[in-house]
Formats: C-alpha cells, sequence, structure tokens
C-alpha cells in the first residue's frame, strides 16, 4: 500500500518548478567515472593478496586452501575457535566442495552442526542464537574492502553470519572481485533483467565492532566477536 | 527529543561547554582522529577529487529529479509487498508509526541509530504509547540510559562522554560491577540488549540511502545491531528523509564508499545492508511486514532554493571533524541534534531563523568544512548566505553587531563627528589599554576580548599621519 504520494509528490515536483511529477526516467550521464579505473585489471592472485592485506585491517583471519585440503582446515578453524556447536546455511555448495562427511563427523565428535531448516521456521533463529560459529559460503567477495557479500534465501537464513559468536565464511575464490563496483553492478544487472533480487543483501567485513567508547575500537559489539574467512582455489 | 535539544540560548550553552575541560579534549582528540583517518584513506583510494566531484554529481542529479526517483522508489517497494508511507510533517510521520505500534498491540520497539527519527522526535511519541523503546546503537544506548543525554555528534553521538562517565551510567542504571574498560563496557551492552533483540514487536531503522532501481533501503552500520533490529522483530519499519535516494545500485556504492572513507575511513563498515521489502515466501527470518516512511518535515521547502545543495549531505559528518568552532564549543552548543557546520546550515533551514539564528555565526567562515565535504556542499558559501539573508531579509542582525553598525553609520555620515570620534578613541579605550593591547574590552568588545586581545587604537590617528606624511615629503 502507497499512502499520501500523490500530494508530496506534487509538492516536491512544484518545488522543482515542475507543473507535474516526472514520469520519465532521467538520463544519468556521469562526467566523472572514478570507479573504472580503481583497482581494475588485477589477476586473480592478485586480488587474493589485495583481500590478504586488507584481512590484517579489519580484525579478520584469512586462511587459504584449496578444495582437497578443506574440510581438515575448516575442522582446524573451528576447533581453534572452540568448537561447536555449529550453524550452517542449507545450501549445494557444502557438497560441491566436498564437505558433506565433515559435517556427518562432527555430530559424532559431539559437536552439534545445524543446518538452517525452513521446515521449522522460527525455531531456527534459537537454535542459532546458541551456536558457537556460524558458517557460510560468500556469495561474491570484495578484495579491496575484506567484505563478503551474502545474498539471503530459502535455505539462506540472514542472522547464520549475525547471531552466533564468532563466524567463519567459506570464500570460493572465483568469488572474489576487486571491490564493491563490481557487486554493484551485478546486482543492478538482475534489477534491469527483471529478476528479484535477495530481499536482504549484507555486505560484511570482518567482525562487529564500535568505537563509541573514547573513540576506542571495541571489536565484537552486537554480531561475531572474531571472523575467519577460508579462502578456497576453484578454478 | 526534536531536533532543537534545549531551551537555553546560544551563547549560555557556549559558556556552559567552554568549561567541559573533558568534553573539549575529547571533541578534540575525536577531531584530529577522525581527520587523519578520513585523510588516509581518501589517498588510499587514490583519485579522491573526482570520487568527489562524482558523489557530487549523483547528488545534484538525484536531488533535480527527486519526483521522479522517490516515485520508482514506492512502486518498486510495493511489488515486493512493502508498504510506504509518505509523510509531510514530523507529526504525520509520527502518527503513522503509532498506528502501526497500535494495530501490532506492539511493547517492546528495537531502534537501529537513526537521525531522521531524533529529528522528528519519534521516541517520545512512542514512550507516550506506553511502549518500551530501546535503541541498540552503543552510543545512543548510553545516551538512552544516562536520562535521554542529547547526542553531540551524528556519527559517534556519545562523543563528549568518558568510559568512567559511562561506567557510572552503567552501575546506576544496569547493576554493572565490572571496570571502564570500553571492550567490558560493550560486551556488558551486547549480553544486556541479546535477550531485548530476541523479544522485541517492532524493529524501527534510519536509511542511509534508499534505492529507487529495486525499492531497496540500504543501512551502513559497523556494531551489527541494525541486522537485529531489522530481521528479529517480525514488523520493521524504516523512516527516511526523503532525500536520502540514489537511482541504482551502482549509485549506492559510490556513496557508501564516500561516506564510509569520510565519516570513519574505513574501505567499508563492517555491515552494509540492502533490505528489499519483507522476507519471501520461502524466508524464515526477516520481518513479515515491512514500512517505508518517507520523511519531508521542511525539506521540499529547500528544494530548488538557493540552499538545495544542503540536501546533498550524506551524514558522514566530516565537516564536524575539521570545524574549529566545534572542536571549542562541543557539539551540544548548537542545541540541535545537527551539530557543526552542516548543523549551522541546515538547523535553521528547517527549524527556522527565531530559534537557530545565531548558527551561521558559529563559524569562521574559513571554509575546511566545504574542503572536507565528500559531495562538496558549499558549507562555508551557504553560512555566509545565511547571514546575508538574516541580515537583508530577516532585517535581524545579532544584537551587538547592529549596535556597532548602526554607531559606525552615524558616526561615519557626519565629518565632525568621525573626526571627533576617531581622535578620541584611543583616551577612550586606554583604561582598558596595555602593551598596546585591549584584554578585557567594555561593551560589544568584550565577547571578542574574551578568547583574544584586541589591538589598541593607534594614537596616532591615520589621517594625521598622512598629512604630516605628505607635508613632510613637500607635496601638500
Amino acid at each position: 500500500m502507497i499512502q499520501n504520494r500523490e500530494r508530496f509528490l506534487a509538492n516536491v515536483a512544484s518545488r522543482l518548478s515542475r507543473t507535474e511529477v516526472l514520469t520519465e526516467r532521467p538520463s544519468r550521464n556521469w562526467n566523472y567515472r572514478p570507479q573504472d579505473k580503481t583497482l581494475t585489471n588485477k589477476t586473480q592472485d592478485e586480488l587474493v593478496d589485495i583481500l590478504r592485506d586488507q584481512c590484517r585491517l579489519i580484525h579478520t583471519e584469512l586462511i587459504e586452501t584449496d578444495s582437497h585440503a578443506l574440510p581438515n582446515v575448516l575442522e582446524e578453524t573451528v576447533a581453534a575457535y572452540g568448537g561447536g556447536p555449529l550453524a550452517i546455511w542449507q545450501d549445494t555448495r557444502y557438497d560441491t566442495f566436498g564437505l558433506r562427511e565433515q559435517l556427518q563427523r562432527w555430530p559424532e565428535q559431539g559437536i552439534d552442526v545445524h543446518e538452517w531448516d525452513p521446515s521449522i521456521g522460527h525455531d531456527n533463529i534459537g537454535i542459532v542464537e546458541q551456536a558457537n560459529i556460524g558458517i557460510t559460503f560468500s556469495d561474491i567477495t570484495l578484495a579491496e574492502s575484506g567484505t563478503v557479500v551474502l545474498f539471503s534465501g530459502e535455505g539462506k537464513g540472514r542472522m547464520v553470519s549475525l547471531l552466533p559468536h564468532k563466524y567463519i565464511a567459506l570464500v570460493p575464490k572465483s568469488t572474489i572481485v576487486p571491490r564493491m563496483t563490481q557487486a554493484a553492478q551485478l546486482i543492478s544487472k538482475q534489477v534491469q533483467e527483471g529478476k528479484a533480487i535477495a530481499s536482504c543483501i549484507n555486505f560484511i567485513t570482518g567482525p562487529s565492532n564500535s568505537a563509541d567508547i573514547e573513540m576506542n575500537l571495541v571489536v565484537g559489539v552486537h554480531g561475531p566477536v572474531k571472523a575467519a574467512y577460508i579462502v578456497i582455489e576453484d578454478r | 527529543m526534536a531536533m532543537k535539544i534545549g531551551n537555553e540560548k546560544f551563547k549560555d550553552n557556549v559558556n556552559k561547554q567552554m568549561e567541559d575541560t573533558f568534553m573539549r579534549g575529547a571533541v578534540a582528540g575525536a577531531q584530529e582522529r577522525l581527520r587523519t583517518r578520513r585523510l588516509d584513506a581518501a589517498e588510499e583510494l587514490g583519485n579522491w577529487e573526482e570520487w568527489r566531484s562524482h558523489g557530487e554529481e549523483i547528488r545534484q542529479h538525484t536531488l533535480d529529479h527527486l519526483d521522479y526517483y522517490l516515485q520508482e522508489l514506492s512502486e518498486n517497494l510495493q511489488k515486493r509487498g512493502g508498504h510506504v508511507f509518505f509523510a509531510a510533517t514530523a507529526e504525520d510521520a509520527n502518527d503513522y508509526v503509532k498506528s502501526i505500534v497500535k494495530e501490532k498491540r506492539a511493547k517492546k520497539i528495537l531502534k537501529a541509530k537513526s537521525m531522521v527519527t531524533e529529528e522528528i522526535g519519534l521516541n517520545d511519541v512512542l514512550e507516550q504509547e506506553g511502549c518500551d523503546v530501546i535503541e541498540t546503537d552503543l552510543g545512543e544506548y548510553i545516551l538512552q540510559l544516562d536520562d535521554h543525554d542529547p547526542p553531540s555528534h551524528i556519527v559517534t553521538p556519545a562523543l563528549h562522554k568518558n568510559k568512567e562517565q559511562i561506567k557510572e551510567v552503567f552501575t546506576e542504571k544496569l547493576d554493572y560491577k565490572l571496570t571502564s574498560k570500553p571492550e567490558e563496557l560493550a560486551l556488558h551492552a551486547r549480553e544486556k540488549l541479546r535477550q531485548e533483540f530476541l523479544q522485541a514487536d517492532i524493529g524501527i531503522t534510519g536509511c542511509n540511502f534508499a534505492i529507487a532501481e529495486s525499492g531497496s533501503v540500504g543501512l551502513v552500520t559497523n556494531e551489527g545491531n541494525a541486522g537485529m533490529v531489522s530481521d528479529l522483530p517480525d514488523t520493521q519499519i524504516c523512516v527516511m528523509g526523503m532525500e536520502r535516494i540514489v537511482p541504482t545500485f551502482e549509485e549506492f556504492e559510490v556513496l557508501v564508499g564516500l561516506l564510509t572513507r569520510s565519516a570513519v575511513g574505513q574501505k567499508l563498515t563492517s555491515y552494509i545492508t540492502a533490505l528489499t521489502g519483507p522476507r519471501t515466501a520461502e524466508e524464515v527470518d526477516g520481518p513479515s511486514e515491512f514500512h517505508l516512511v518517507i520523511v519531508d518535515n521542511g525539506r521540499s521547502g529547500i528544494l530548488g532554493t538557493e540552499f538545495q545543495s544542503v540536501l546533498q549531505c550524506i551524514r558522514c559528518a566530516a565537516c564536524i571533524n575539521v570545524c574549529p568552532v566545534y572542536r571549542h564549543i562541543g557539539g551540544h552548543s548548537y542545541n540541535s541534534i545537527y551539530p557543526g557546520p552542516i548543523g549551522a546550515v541546515l538547523t535553521p533551514l528547517l527549524g527556522g531563523y527565531d530559534d537557530f539564528k545565531e548558527l551561521p555565526y558559529a563559524s569562521t567562515l574559513c571554509a575546511a568544512c566545504t574542503d572536507a565535504c565528500p559531495v562538496k556542499i558549499p558549507l562555508h558559501q551557504l553560512l555566509h548566505r545565511h547571514r546575508q539573508v538574516i541580515v537583508e531579509r530577516e532585517g535581524r542582525a545579532p544584537i551587538s553587531e547592529k549596535m556597532a553598525m548602526k554607531a559606525f553609520g552615524i558616526g561615519a555620515s557626519s565629518n565632525p563627528l568621525y573626526a571627533a570620534g576617531s581622535k578620541m578613541a584611543s583616551s577612550v579605550m586606554k583604561p582598558f589599554t596595555k602593551d598596546e593591547t585591549i584584554s578585557k574590552g567594555p561593551g560589544p568588545l568584550k565577547a571578542w576580548t574574551e578568547i583574544r586581545d584586541f589591538p589598541a587604537p593607534n594614537k596616532e590617528r591615520f589621517r594625521d599621519w598622512f598629512k604630516q606624511h605628505e607635508k613632510e615629503s613637500g607635496k601638500a
């Protein structure tokens, strides 16, 4: 429902010296496009270098591996973060990257794994809130800022990356792009093609933090207090 | 609390704030750090001037076509199942939010930091309805606990408080028993607020930039509270100033990058979220109802005027962080939730000259604000323009300036009076003069000499010196 729009916009239009509300899309002819020459022409390896440097600044551990060693690396990282309970997405990429066995092994070791389950509805939230570590894949990864971009969806609960005490992002190397410019272009393209974009697109850059008390940086406020990215060689 | 945060006079506020040595030290230190971080971030990015020019053209284009983009935004959000309410006044916006609260029989309302909800005084309205309204941004939470102390900065609202004061507030209000270490204080807030997040009925956020092409709302935060406020309660209400919009994700990206670098020197903050309507049918978390309230509250009165460029503002506070006046008088002196140079321009436009005519004078016109602005708002020129409007159109210059100008006008318009006055100046001022300077001036000079010396009138008048000089060089 839209309320009070007509009068509100008529007033805006008249302030802009128009007799009627503009209905034709205005053309955007920018004189400047600095984003076209920022971090473009980098190889995928150079982007990993940039991401690695940036992760140091955002208090995020960066671990590099290949899909063969991934299960072990993930197991070690989880152990280093204090083990379970774990919360993960319902996501076929855990299978694609050979993690299914590991996901089954953890419960045998007494480490609970909760896979986001749309059929139990709101109960997911209470379980995820109790998790020690949330683990998701990154849909797009921004090298410059050290950002993982997550699209919400059916098995991809928003809270998995936010409520647990720590967060691990699995970053297929092929998802790495130079900066937010490329992610924005991709999302904008989806919109122009008439596709429905995710209802929640999260750009997450390291653990939560605040400098509200005497400008001292405190890492870990409402969201996770620690974060790690595991970059996986996938091409 | 609405935009105006007190009834004291500007001058009394300044006098009081100038005595707060902790606040002045904290402000100076914070300015220094934030300014340095911004400059470093700009240098690292490269082509900063080009980025600023691009930011400026995006904001100008959007304002010039604001009717189109607001229409597009509302259409697209409706397609995604969201509700849009256009509010001409603060009262309209508050009434709408109140109606949702009543309909949901909501008791507990969570908020993420939002300047526009402060501006319209939403918290007071909801509290009068019997709701428990909880601010979740750490800085705002501290201020709310401290009996609604007003914010003094638009990015770090509790800047004027030190950690000891914050510890006292926590001890008194939250039964806190640990030390004043920021980590311990923040952890305590995390634990206290976590339960609130899970029980809230409604979440209210502001909006950094809405995205017209998709009907999305963009939120830029660091603490992770905004995601919990917007996605845990079943109903979400987002309140945005009507100018806080961009055409597409591409412009969103440019402005977010300018905002995070200019505000805190980060390439991106920890959480940047684009929300598009309520959760979909397949999703489990996220709100089932999504309301967007688009607020005018005086903004349209600025559109199409010589002050339109102030609406380009992206609320980064870079101007505040370089202002020498803010550095000394602090945020509370401005008597508005919008302090510093941007506040001195915006507050009188939204709140009128009656209450805020001193603010455009709270500036040295040094133009540091204009140079710092990532979207190139000519802030010092707008401050100067305000002064012209106050004097020319409104006929109400500050009293001391009026008296001085009037006296000078009378004195200078009559030859004998001017001659007598200029001759007398040095002897009249003699009781106040020491070593060729005046440190404690009388009357209108007092405000000047409180903070710096005034040079004593020369014993020899220029016209006498000139006459003598001409005589000596044989020309007279």
